[in-house]
């Protein structure tokens, strides 16, 4: 039995204060987003039609599914079930790298019609639809690198559960990292409707 | 060593009922917003995902069974977001 004092409620509290940071960060995005709809509410309407509802929608059920394996994991951790813990980050790894596949098939697929920042098609365009494709890119590539943060923490978290330094008794570092996953989650349930279904 | 008190395990089973619930929502939002009824749909996709974040905040993220500190903090960044937004538009609407 260690002697070393963790403060676990003072962990979580600090994590949590720094989830503030990142919802006003995107938060400040999606004011931006909502004052040009605002002003260009045609330019946006015709924007957000050419977004892939079916690739939006599916990443929607791939992140919830996600945050759900990454809740469990903590539940199987704090039960003492070790293996379980591992298979549940490992899922929840399989859905980050499905997300980011979908967002690179959808960007892709973006890039291929003219339409990225700066593209000719655009810049020759009706100014509220540069300004819509910008928001987008800057908004779903600044999540994505979000996903992608996510993903490294959770495989670190992994490889500490398998070292056993994190184990039933200290694992508040997992439950922060998959607190980092939920908000990841928690900003796409917002863009989701915001981008793909309301224009 | 003390422990503090006993802490607060969620269980699979209520957190796949939470994770459905999720789903169900996600459904309904897609549903709602391929009618056509004006800038209804906007406050009804937004009050869904904002029913969608409590959901995930409050079980997933475990916010229910913290100490009300949590809550208040929470809170109090919310409020901030929600100024921000507020006085954002108080300028841009009435210029």
């Amino acid at each position: 039995m260690s002697h070393v004092h963790k403060d676990s409620v003072g962990a979580k509290l600090g994590m949590w204060l720094f989830l503030f940071t990142e919802l006003i960060l995107f938060g400040g995005l999606f004011i931006l987003y909502s004052v040009y709809l605002a002003r260009y509410p045609q330019q946006f309407s015709s924007g957000g039609r050419q977004l892939d509802v079916v690739f939006g929608t599916t990443n929607t059920v791939v992140l919830l599914t996600s945050s759900l394996f990454a809740a469990m994991s903590v539940t199987a951790m704090k039960r003492g079930e070790r293996r379980a813990t591992l298979a549940l980050l490992c899922g929840t790894l399989v859905c980050a790298a499905t997300f980011l596949v979908i967002k690179y098939l959808e960007w892709s697929a973006k890039f291929h019609h003219g339409i990225y920042p700066n593209s000719p098609k655009l810049v020759a365009g009706a100014p509220g639809e540069s300004v819509f494709f910008g928001l987008y890119y800057l908004t779903t590539g600044l999540h994505g690198i979000h996903v992608f943060v996510g993903g490294a923490l959770i495989t670190w978290v992994a490889l500490l559960v398998q070292k056993g330094a994190i184990n039933v008794d200290d694992n508040v570092s997992l439950e922060n990292v998959t607190l980092y996953w939920h908000l990841v989650d928690l900003v796409w349930i917002f863009i989701f409707p915001l981008y793909y279904l309301i224009l | 060593m003390t422990k503090d008190g006993a802490e607060h395990i969620l269980s699979y089973g209520k957190l796949a009922t939470v994770w459905m619930v999720l789903l169900l929502l996600t459904a309904a939002t897609v549903m709602i917003t391929r009618v056509e009824f004006g800038a209804g749909k906007v406050w009804a996709a937004l009050a869904i995902a904002s029913i969608k974040s409590g959901l995930v905040i409050a079980f997933f993220m475990h916010m229910k069974y913290e100490p009300r500190l949590f809550r208040v903090l929470l809170f109090v960044a919310l409020f901030t977001l929600a100024a921000f937004i507020g006085l954002t538009f108080f300028d841009v609407l009435y210029r």
